[in-house]
């Protein structure tokens, strides 16, 4: 049993399997706090299942998964987020009909503690915390720099901007890890660039853990203090940027076993 | 004054005129164009009540006319009289709570709550099961249960007197309790469509898995949106049956479902105003349509009188909507007031916005 060394994220001898397909198979894990790590790895790798795991969208066969030291393994996935794990979606899952305030506070739906009730008729009370969670939902909006697109439906922004609002709803959701599956993909340089301060930025201001998953490889080596490295669902490197980079087990996952010859 | 207390006090306003209104319709108005009014204020009931679980928590269920069906005979057997009881039951006799006492006229909003919350009960164990299915299999199994009620109501003879049904009932549904729950429903309903558990419900409506990763148990919230609809489904039966003065099988069959879910998507799903004003709509058209089912004679050409013709019309209006139209009337839109008074302001006209702060109604 282990929270491991007091790390505020831990999986423990993962696996996971669809059918007889090991997506994941006894993938061990820390994430200690404060920490901003990378999770790279080829297509198909298995990196979102690790991330699905964590949040409990999938079950793991067998293994632990453990949150400040509690084991959260099979969690619902609304209860993994109110404990304080957030995240984002690869191919980003906004609320379409909904504004992209609205997108915010829904995710400070779960901190509400007015019942249906006093909602439905719109209590003193309902209307106070109200207030509250969109004074907090302006903040953030504001500090991803989407506040005078508040009212606007989120499905009808452009895809640079649809990134940041689901960053504004993770955040939004109190966490003390996020995990931000591949932030920066369709976005052009200039933007990864921002990209990069903003999630330097946000994770001191919030004193939040970062995982992320991304193929760009200049954000992750810029910003990711350790990076791990999957391929076919198992572990194959860890280690500093500078490590991963020369390190010949990745450099044949990414481009063949030829290549490895030639590094 | 700020906007809020502006748009409470527009609405209280409006309220008092709605009733107003009622009052002089119902001093002047004959008893037909009344009967069609209270049709049409029990049918924006139900179908806002509708709306909410099918347009606001995106679940499609085909149940209505089953929690319909739980409104309408709890507040017959609640308020029939004791002598029309007998009257009713002469082959078995009734069961027992209801076989000894009768609530009288005062007390017909009681009976409704009652009649709301066997529809809200309905809602419940029928959510419980089915709920954690998405869907189309939702909907069959709505469908399901919605037929149980039906095949109960047919066979329990000691409750519903079977296909017989129950006649005599008292005619308390006058203009102003079907005007009052109809307020109250589009009140209660918009009320929370627009707050927080409001938009955790559409939440789940635009992407489970994603409002699940938000934080929010989506199970929970689908068996709130369900039971509260469930609710005012039950008052609406409740207050038809007492319209009608009669209840019978035939009147929750699966038609009304099917009446209502015309209803809800020709004025958008999600969109209460829609729902309000179509559901008015429909009741004046399906009156206004009579004359399709009469004989016609169109020059030497002989058309017979045919039943039913009326729900071709609406079934064709339905087909072309969803060819041309498929947002429906009012998509998810609502009317606010700030919408309504910035055409009568300086025109700063920002058209109608998609989550307004309040709804208005009509």
């Amino acid at each position: 049993m282990s929270s491991k060394n007091g790390s505020i994220l831990a999986l423990d001898n993962v696996t996971v399997s669809f059918g007889g397909l090991l997506a994941v198979s006894d993938f061990d894990f820390t994430l200690q706090r404060g920490e901003l790590v990378g999770l790279i790895g080829p297509n198909g790798a298995g990196k979102t299942t690790v991330f699905n795991i964590i949040t409990g969208q999938y079950e793991p066969v067998s293994g632990k998964v453990f949150f400040r030291g509690q084991d959260i393994t099979g969690w619902r996935p609304d209860r993994v987020t109110c404990a304080g794990i957030a995240r984002t979606f690869q191919n980003m899952r906004l609320f379409e009909g909904l504004t992209v305030l609205d997108n915010v506070l829904v995710a400070r739906h779960s901190k509400l503690r007015s019942s249906m009730l006093a909602a439905a008729l719109n209590l003193p009370s309902y209307v106070k915390e109200e207030r509250q969670a969109e004074t907090k939902a302006m903040e953030l909006l504001d500090r991803v720099g989407l506040v005078d697109l508040a009212h606007t439906q989120a499905g009808s922004l452009p895809y640079g901007q649809q990134r940041r609002v689901e960053i504004a709803r993770a955040l939004a959701a109190d966490p003390e890890v996020l995990l931000l599956d591949e932030p920066a993909a369709g976005m052009n340089p200039e933007e990864t660039m921002r990209l990069m301060e903003f999630i330097c930025g946000v994770r001191d201001e919030f004193g939040l853990t970062i995982l992320l998953i991304e193929h760009d490889m200049k954000l992750v080596m810029g910003i990711c203090e350790r990076i791990r490295v999957i391929d076919y669902g198992m572990s194959i490197a860890e280690g500093t940027p500078e490590e991963i980079q020369g390190n010949p087990k990745v450099i044949s996952a990414y481009l063949g076993e030829e290549a490895c010859d030639y590094a | 004054m700020s906007d809020k207390f502006r748009n409470t006090l527009l609405t209280i306003a409006f309220i008092a005129f709605l009733f107003f209104v009622a009052w002089l319709a119902d001093s002047y108005l004959d008893e037909y164009v009344m009967r069609v009014v209270r049709t049409g204020l029990i049918y924006v009931t139900a179908a806002v009540s509708y709306n909410l679980i099918n347009g606001i928590a995106g679940q499609f269920s085909l149940g209505p006319n089953g929690f319909m069906a739980l409104g309408g005979y709890m507040v017959a057997l609640l308020i029939l009289p004791l002598e029309q009881k007998e009257f009713v039951w002469f082959l078995q006799p009734l069961i027992w709570p209801f076989r000894i006492f009768s609530l009288t006229k005062p007390l017909f909003p009681l009976a409704l709550a009652i009649g709301g919350a066997a529809g809200a009960l309905g809602a419940l164990i029928v959510g419980v099961p089915s709920l954690r299915l998405r869907g189309d299999y939702l909907a069959i199994a709505t469908f399901g249960f919605s037929q149980i009620i039906i095949v109960l109501a047919n066979n329990l003879i000691p409750v519903t007197n079977g296909a017989l049904g129950i006649k005599g009932i008292p005619e308390y549904a006058n203009v102003y309790w079907c005007l009052t729950w109809a307020i109250l429903t589009v009140l209660v309903i918009s009320n929370l469509a627009n707050s927080s558990y409001g938009r955790a419900m559409k939440s789940i409506r635009d992407d489970e898995v994603a409002a699940e990763a938000m934080g929010i148990p989506i199970f929970k919230h689908k068996l709130l949106a369900f039971v509260v609809s469930g609710f005012f489904a039950g008052v609406s039966g409740g207050l038809m049956a007492s319209l009608i003065t009669t209840v019978s099988p035939s009147l929750y069959s699966f038609s009304m479902t099917f009446n209502l879910l015309i209803i809800i998507v020709l004025g958008g799903l999600g969109s209460i105003t829609g729902s309000t004003i179509t559901a008015f709509a429909f009741t004046i058209l399906s009156e206004a349509l009579r004359f399709v089912e009469s004989p016609i004679n169109i020059g030497p050409v002989h058309i017979p009188g045919i039943a039913g013709m009326r729900m071709l019309v609406f079934s064709l209006l339905l087909v072309l909507l969803m060819v041309f139209y498929r947002q429906g009337l009012f998509g998810q839109k609502e009317i606010s007031w700030d919408w309504v008074l910035s055409h009568f302001k300086n025109r700063d006209y920002q058209g109608v916005k998609t989550c307004p702060q309040k709804t208005d109604r009509s």
